[in-house]
């Protein structure tokens, strides 16, 4: 970018409005919340908060008034779980913070220290409605394999509003992998993982050692393997999901989330039972390897049907988080709820990740406010304004910058 | 998975493969040996199928024209009218099309289906011969696995041909095939597109340089993989002089010099430089595909389309001068340096220029389910750019334009009367997240019914879990 330096470039890109009170009027308002939608619906912003949300708000002294009508307004967009802010390209030799080689550092791994507010991937992530992800490294060499930060799509300094937000742990054949190639060896590697970790750090200073983990991970697994943290774990196949069932009953203080889950919907009842939620790729209907011989493209619905939290996820890259909302379109066309596809990208993630008074409009919500030209879960939509933190965010980034200079039209 | 790492993984799971040299078959040519067109020979036959009459939709006829509360008849696999109150004929298969949208199927002119099927193991990755960089020898359709169970998701998502490439680590990949999706068959032959010309998969940039420059071997660079390119057809050039030199008598008498030992992978390269076999080139950058465009020049052949042309809107005035196509991602970026300047309306900028050919391509056994919503992407972030693009015009990125990139727009890729009927009825407007395939008929025979039980044609997923419980 010999035109603009990275430093100005990232200032032209990324300069929010400031905090101010907004009204905006006559929307097709998703609260996601009991007061469902409301057609012709307001909502009044007031700093970084949603003061209001209703019909006929009046517009407050000094409200800027934007004009919703024939729009929708929802709440932002969640992307879980992404690698977004981890690298600006992730191949090509270039610097790519997901990837960690080597078993010095793993489950200790924190995407929230590498996380980069600047990288170009926000602001083409958040013009499209995300304002808000969940982010983890990608697959080192154990089975704990790094921890999880949620993240503001502003690009300000400070985006990261939640580290230690969970725990990622590979199981299934990732999990294999990482214990010898077979399952066999992986149960007990986790229960001797967890066993280091809480019975850290006696057995380190007295010189024992771990069984599988360093004295580096056992620290950063301890309150995860207490109970006092969510684990996200990879996991596919039916078999493996019971497992993960079974194995959650005899250890009932440990919280997890399923990740992967293509063939879930084969026990969705007895996932429902367990009370685990399940954060699905809703295009994944191919068996691509031999955990994955039972997926199908209505898993999405056939889970919420039967009372499963569903989290719509992306492919977890470091640009396509906003693929997310294509997710929940194509899980709609395909037996789910409008409703529940919309909160699975919205207000069941900032459940499932602890991230309060997001994924929701109500009075006290955060003002992370979305307004759209038409549905948006239908590929042909865009917003037309993004609110983060109540502060307007420009609709612009490096690939309308690139798109406005070799516009057909330019001349 | 809708992410760059599916070319990725596939490109380095070929790289775990073990080398094997392929050796040069030294039979000598009777005739013209390049394109080998009788070799493999396609057994395709059409299911026969009752004449089929979809009454009352909205059709996008694939050229670019849209027509409401219109009826769309076919029998004998060809298309036997498009207009109003047709007439069935005896025995047909009414079908209501009333809030249905009706167009030509999709075709994928880049797909790895059948060569990295599922599910991929070290086994099934047979679609990258990364032994050398020039590999013109081999042919994707020889490692075509029919019992893929990607070709019936395909089928689903409204696909009734695709294009098989081999990958692109070599600058040279070897020879393309084009395929009727067709399930429940055993060989390859049976799904080959009769008489659909083959391609030679070409690939620029990051791919070649980095899998031979890590062996410290050319290509390490983009000049060497200029290099390359040039000394393969010069080589081709002098191979084609031979072989036309054998042929014919010299003016003085005496007899034709012989013909030089057949080589497979010169076989390849000369068809190219005789029209014969048309070039699909992986090529992400402007200004790598600019250096394309003159290497064709110099040797004289042309370039079909470049594949996954993530810069093409930098360019598109010069790829439609020389009439080139242009595959395309919808909104694929970042997962590499050269895939850095992806914007989402480049699509509807290729198509913007005068004779503009704009494709929408898969290169993903997921993307291939759903091109039509990668096409309304395209065709609304169009115009939001200002651009005046209707919904049938984007059809014609599905289907005209990947045909005639492929050879094959004589025989499909419109609802012309006369062309196979390759017919695809939408449940809604398929330029959207909601549409779904609800039928798909392939050479006018169904192929695909929404809802319909049946146990999976791959023999793969036969007596598996997926299609056996819960259904």
């Amino acid at each position: 970018m010999k035109w603009l330096s990275p430093a100005l470039l990232a200032l032209a890109l990324a300069a929010p409005a400031a905090a101010e009170t907004v009204l905006i009027r006559d929307g097709r308002v998703i609260t996601n919340t009991q007061a469902g939608v409301i057609e012709g619906g307001d909502v009044l912003i007031v700093d970084n908060q949603v003061r209001a949300v209703g019909a006929n708000i009046a517009a407050p002294q000094g409200a800027r008034v934007v004009d919703a009508a024939g729009k929708w307004v929802t709440p932002g967009v969640f992307a879980a779980v992404s690698q977004i802010g981890l690298s600006e390209i992730s191949g090509s030799g270039a610097p790519n913070d997901a990837s960690i080689e080597g078993e010095l550092v793993s489950a200790a791994a924190d995407a929230g220290a590498a996380f980069d507010h600047t990288v170009t991937a926000i602001p083409v992530t958040r013009i499209e409605g995300v304002t808000r992800a969940a982010i983890a490294p990608g697959g080192p060499n154990t089975m704990f394999s790094g921890i999880g930060a949620l993240v503001s799509m502003s690009g300000q300094p400070g985006s990261v509003f939640r580290d230690d937000a969970f725990m990622v742990l590979q199981m299934g054949e990732a999990g294999a992998n990482r214990t010898g190639g077979s399952r066999a060896a992986y149960w007990p590697a986790l229960e001797a993982a967890l066993r280091d970790a809480r019975e850290y750090p006696g057995r380190y200073r007295s010189g024992q050692g771990g069984a599988v983990l360093n004295e580096i991970d056992a620290q950063a697994v301890q309150p995860f393997a207490q109970g006092r943290g969510l684990i996200l774990v990879n996991v596919e196949s039916a078999t493996d999901i019971r497992r993960l069932i079974q194995f959650k009953r005899r250890n009932p203080q440990l919280r997890f989330v399923i990740n992967g889950g293509s063939e879930a919907w084969e026990i969705a009842d007895e996932i429902a039972a367990s009370g685990i939620p399940v954060m699905i790729d809703t295009t994944q209907n191919l068996p691509g390897n031999f955990e994955q011989i039972g997926s199908r493209l209505d898993n999405a619905a056939i889970l919420s049907r039967a009372g499963v939290q569903v989290i719509i996820a992306s492919a977890g890259d470091a640009h396509q988080p906003r693929l997310v909302l294509q997710q929940a379109g194509n899980a709609v066309a395909n037996g789910m709820d409008w409703d529940d596809a919309f909160a699975s990208i919205t207000s069941v993630p900032a459940d499932v990740f602890g991230a309060t008074n997001l994924g929701v409009l109500r009075a006290g919500a955060t003002a992370d406010v979305v307004v759209w030209d038409g549905d948006p879960l239908e590929v042909k939509s865009a917003p037309t304004a993004v609110f983060i933190d109540g502060r307007e965010q420009p609709l612009t980034s490096r690939q309308t910058l690139l798109r406005d200079r070799y516009h057909p039209n330019r001349n | 998975m809708l992410s760059g790492k599916t070319t990725w993984a596939a490109l380095m799971s070929g790289l775990a493969l073990t080398a094997c040299a392929s050796t040069g078959s030294t039979d000598t040519p009777t005739t013209t040996p390049a394109a080998s067109a009788s070799a493999f020979p396609s057994t395709y036959v059409r299911r026969e199928y009752r004449p089929v009459l979809i009454r009352g939709a909205t059709v996008f006829d694939g050229a670019g024209a849209e027509f409401a509360n219109t009826d769309v008849m076919f029998e004998n696999g060809r298309i036997t009218g498009v207009g109003q109150n047709l007439t069935a004929p005896a025995g047909a298969e009414i079908i209501d099309g009333a809030g249905k949208f009706v167009t030509p199927g999709i075709i994928d002119a880049h797909s790895h289906l059948g060569d990295y099927p599922s599910p991929g193991i070290q086994a099934n990755s047979d679609g990258n011969e990364v032994t050398q960089p020039n590999t013109a020898e081999v042919w994707a359709e020889h490692s075509v696995w029919p019992q893929d169970p990607g070709f019936q998701r395909a089928v689903a998502g409204g696909i009734t041909a695709l294009h098989i490439l081999p990958g692109s680590a070599n600058l040279f990949g070897g020879r393309g095939t084009t395929l009727r999706p067709v399930l429940g068959v055993a060989t390859m032959q049976q799904m080959k597109f009769p008489n659909a010309p083959q391609s030679l998969k070409m690939a620029c940039g990051e791919n070649p340089s980095r899998v031979y420059g890590t062996r410290n071997q050319s290509p390490a660079t983009d000049m060497g993989n200029v290099a390359g390119w040039r000394q393969a057809f010069a080589r081709a050039t002098e191979y084609n002089r031979n072989l036309e030199r054998s042929r014919n008598r010299p003016a003085n008498g005496g007899d034709a010099p012989r013909a030089p030992d057949r080589d497979l992978e010169l076989d390849t390269l000369a068809g190219v430089l005789r029209g014969e076999i048309r070039v699909q080139w992986h090529c992400y950058r402007a200004n790598e595909m600019a250096i394309g465009l003159d290497i064709a020049e110099e040797f004289d052949f042309e370039v079909a389309a470049f594949h996954h042309a993530v810069e093409a809107y930098k360019i598109a005035d010069l790829l439609a001068e020389h009439g080139t196509c242009a595959a395309m991602w919808a909104d694929w970026w970042g997962f590499k340096m050269e895939a850095y300047d992806g914007i989402r309306e480049n699509i509807p900028f290729v198509d913007a220029a005068e004779n503009g050919c704009a494709i929408v391509h898969s290169d993903s056994a997921v993307g291939i389910q759903r091109l039509n919503q990668e096409a309304a992407k395209a065709m609304a972030d169009g115009r939001r750019a200002g651009l005046e693009i209707t919904r049938a015009h984007a059809w014609t990125w599905l289907s005209r334009n990947p045909a005639r990139a492929l050879g094959i727009e004589e025989e499909t890729g419109t609802l012309t009367v006369g062309k196979a009927a390759d017919v695809v009825v939408w449940s809604a407007d398929p330029l959207s997240s909601y549409a779904v395939a609800e039928r798909v008929y392939m050479d006018g025979a169904l192929a695909h019914e929404r809802g319909a039980s049946r146990l999976p044609p791959s023999d793969f997923e036969l007596g598996q879990t997926a299609w056996s419980t819960g259904q």
